[in-house]
């Protein structure tokens, strides 16, 4: 297991039933750099004064190390085939779905399309199928985007080393994976069978990723599939582990929290708007520098207020349906998951302006990469 | 008027832009604050679309820009950034900036001399942003940078001049522009820089992110004027006693 899952995991004993007195938080909240031992305290804070003061600090923290600044960016599906029985997932291979992937003129059109919106950083998405969505396909469909977009990004299954160095080769700046749960007993139980049965190597993803030449991780937890506060501990160590082992790299972390998928299943834990907050928050008190991503999994009047404060990048205008941006498509019916913010991105960017803020679409410079 | 990159200008003040709320405020600041010179992050030169428009379209033509390499992780990726960045901008001011880690974005040294050695020769007006090390400002002015751009504290972090003992030496040793760049949180802060007999500050966290960035510059605008003045003329020794005649001065003068 990484070392920082078992650290994680003594950590979550030692201080399971620890909630720190008023006077405590404001003490952590005074240090410049927070420890491990404040990171989990915090993490048992539910007194609703003390998370304001967290919020006000986090707050500060943004603004001091992200300037007035929001990144948007928008998905770009262009395969569902799965090979993997996730029971949680409107794309796993059990589900009746119309399975499709886009020709590579479907993939130009889609962004073009995107393009007009206004889009300029597009995460490239597939399902986990090695023979429908071969390498060889998303490396295409990355050359095609890197052409069109200021900045491609993927979030597609797991990769060898090699293969990412294939990406990286053609531009591709980041890799967004999410380990959907850090409970290795829990993630096995959720995804009975396919490759993404294997923890370790979904795990060490983001790893490989950097180690090839990635610029930037976000990475994460699917919050609902198991003990929320330990996967959001254990995704912010993880966070940490990366920086500090690819310090020149930009790490990102986000939470999204489980939406029903056309699905059965029906998560063992919810998180409330409250937890979900404080999550955020404690990321940013933790690790001051990271990127914070919010999806429009969540409604528009709680991204709306966490841009206020903790935020520094968010999707705009999303279509999660294969081919969604050049056609009309049905979101409810054929979507991965269901998306509550549907305003567009000109809609998002009246927000953003609004608020005193400055959208930015792209973070990286172009062609920088290949050199 | 001091000269700077082969130009004559007036104000000492260089703001940054990358944390901006708005780039219309890039004009008010040259107008209203006398700002002449705006570093421009190269990653931040994105093209015109249907909701933003270029930052460049933002600075007036008689303004400097001065293109940031930030985002580089090597000398390789800083040389390729002020390339792009000299295309796109016609400027050949060039602020060299590669952090070591995104953690505390130290400037990384080693990095950083390999980049400007390469774009001394291939012609740029090099501006790099570094540690406070005499050392490296020495190769750095050899090499022929045309100022160093030492960080008064870590970025970001409006400490203000953290570093002062070891800016001294440079401010001293040095005979290009010294221009103290990262940490400045107020205009007591730059004021203070000035004081020190630093040729400039680059200011970008404490103007963006402050309530009202225009009035912010205004008032670095005057911090930085006065802590020149008072340069010029002198800055009067501390004492640690009181310099009052004493009722006994007479009779130790005999």
């Amino acid at each position: 297991m990484a070392s920082f899952l078992e650290e994680a995991e003594e950590l979550f004993k030692e201080y399971k039933e620890y909630i720190p007195t008023h006077k405590e938080v404001c003490d952590i909240l005074d240090k410049e750099f927070l420890s491990k031992e404040d990171l989990i305290k915090l993490l048992n804070v539910s007194n609703k004064e003390d998370i304001l003061l967290m919020v006000k600090k986090a707050q500060k923290l943004t603004r001091e190390n992200f300037g007035k600044v929001i990144l948007l960016y928008a998905p770009l599906y262009i395969a569902n085939y799965c090979q993997n029985g996730c029971v949680y997932c409107g794309f796993s291979c059990k589900k009746e779905y119309r399975r499709e992937k886009l020709s590579f003129e479907g993939i130009e059109n889609e962004l073009r399309k995107m393009k007009e919106e206004g889009i300029d950083s597009v995460i490239i998405l597939t399902g986990e199928d090695r023979i429908n969505s071969s390498v060889e396909y998303i490396e295409k469909a990355c050359e095609i985007a890197v052409n069109i977009m200021s900045e491609v990004s993927i979030e597609v299954y797991p990769l060898y080393e090699e293969e990412y160095r294939r990406l990286s080769n053609v531009g591709v700046i980041g890799i967004t994976l999410y380990q959907e749960t850090y409970q290795k007993e829990d993630y096995e139980k959720l995804h009975p069978f396919g490759p993404k049965k294997d923890f370790e190597f979904r795990l060490n993803a983001p790893e490989r990723a950097l180690k090839s030449g990635f610029h930037e991780a976000c990475i994460g937890p699917l919050l609902g599939l198991s003990h929320p506060k330990k996967d959001v501990l254990c995704a912010i160590l993880h966070a940490e582990y990366l920086l500090e082992k690819f310090p020149k790299t930009e790490i990102s972390i986000s939470f999204p929290r489980f939406r029903s998928a056309g699905t059965d299943f029906m998560p063992l834990y919810t998180v409330s708007d409250k937890e979900f907050i404080k999550f955020l928050i404690i990321a940013r008190l933790y690790l001051p520098r990271v990127g914070i991503v919010l999806s429009t999994r969540e409604n528009s009047s709680l991204r709306d207020a966490l841009i206020d404060v903790c935020v520094t990048k968010i999707s705009a205008g999303s279509k999660t349906t294969v081919g969604g941006y050049a056609e009309e498509k049905d979101e409810d019916s054929e979507a991965q998951f269901e998306v509550e913010d549907r305003r567009s991105v000109s809609e998002v960017v009246d927000v953003i302006i609004k608020k005193g803020l400055r959208p930015e679409f792209t973070n990286w410079v172009k062609g920088v990469k290949n050199i | 008027m001091f000269e700077i990159g082969g130009k004559l200008l007036k104000s000492r003040l260089f703001v940054g832009t990358g944390k901006l709320p708005d780039y219309s405020l890039i004009e008010k600041m040259y107008y209203e604050a006398g700002v002449e010179v705006f570093a421009v992050a190269v990653r931040r030169i994105g093209p015109n679309t249907k909701h933003t428009r270029n930052v460049l379209e933002y600075i007036p033509n008689d303004a400097i820009i001065m293109v940031n390499t930030s985002g580089a992780q090597d000398h390789k990726e800083a040389v390729k950034i002020a390339m792009i960045g000299r295309e796109l901008t016609n400027s050949n001011w060039v602020k060299v900036e590669i952090e070591k880690d995104t953690k505390y974005l130290f400037p990384d040294s080693i990095e950083t001399l390999k980049a400007c050695e390469i774009l001394v020769k291939e012609g740029f007006k090099v501006f790099p942003y570094i540690y406070p090390d005499l050392n490296l400002a020495k190769e750095l002015e050899q090499i022929g940078v045309e100022a160093v751009m030492p960080l008064g504290s870590p970025i970001g972090t409006n400490k203000g001049i953290g570093c002062e003992v070891l800016l001294k030496p440079i401010i001293n040793e040095i005979k290009i522009p010294v221009i103290i760049d990262a940490g400045i949180g107020r205009p007591s802060h730059a004021a203070k820089a000035m004081e020190m007999g630093a040729d400039a500050v680059l200011i970008n966290t404490a103007i963006a992110t402050s309530s009202d960035p225009l009035k912010m510059a205004v008032a670095f605008a005057k911090a930085v004027e006065a802590g020149r003045v008072a340069f010029e003329v002198g800055i009067l020794k501390e004492y640690e006693y009181a310099q009052a005649s004493s009722p006994l001065e007479d009779f130790i003068s005999g």
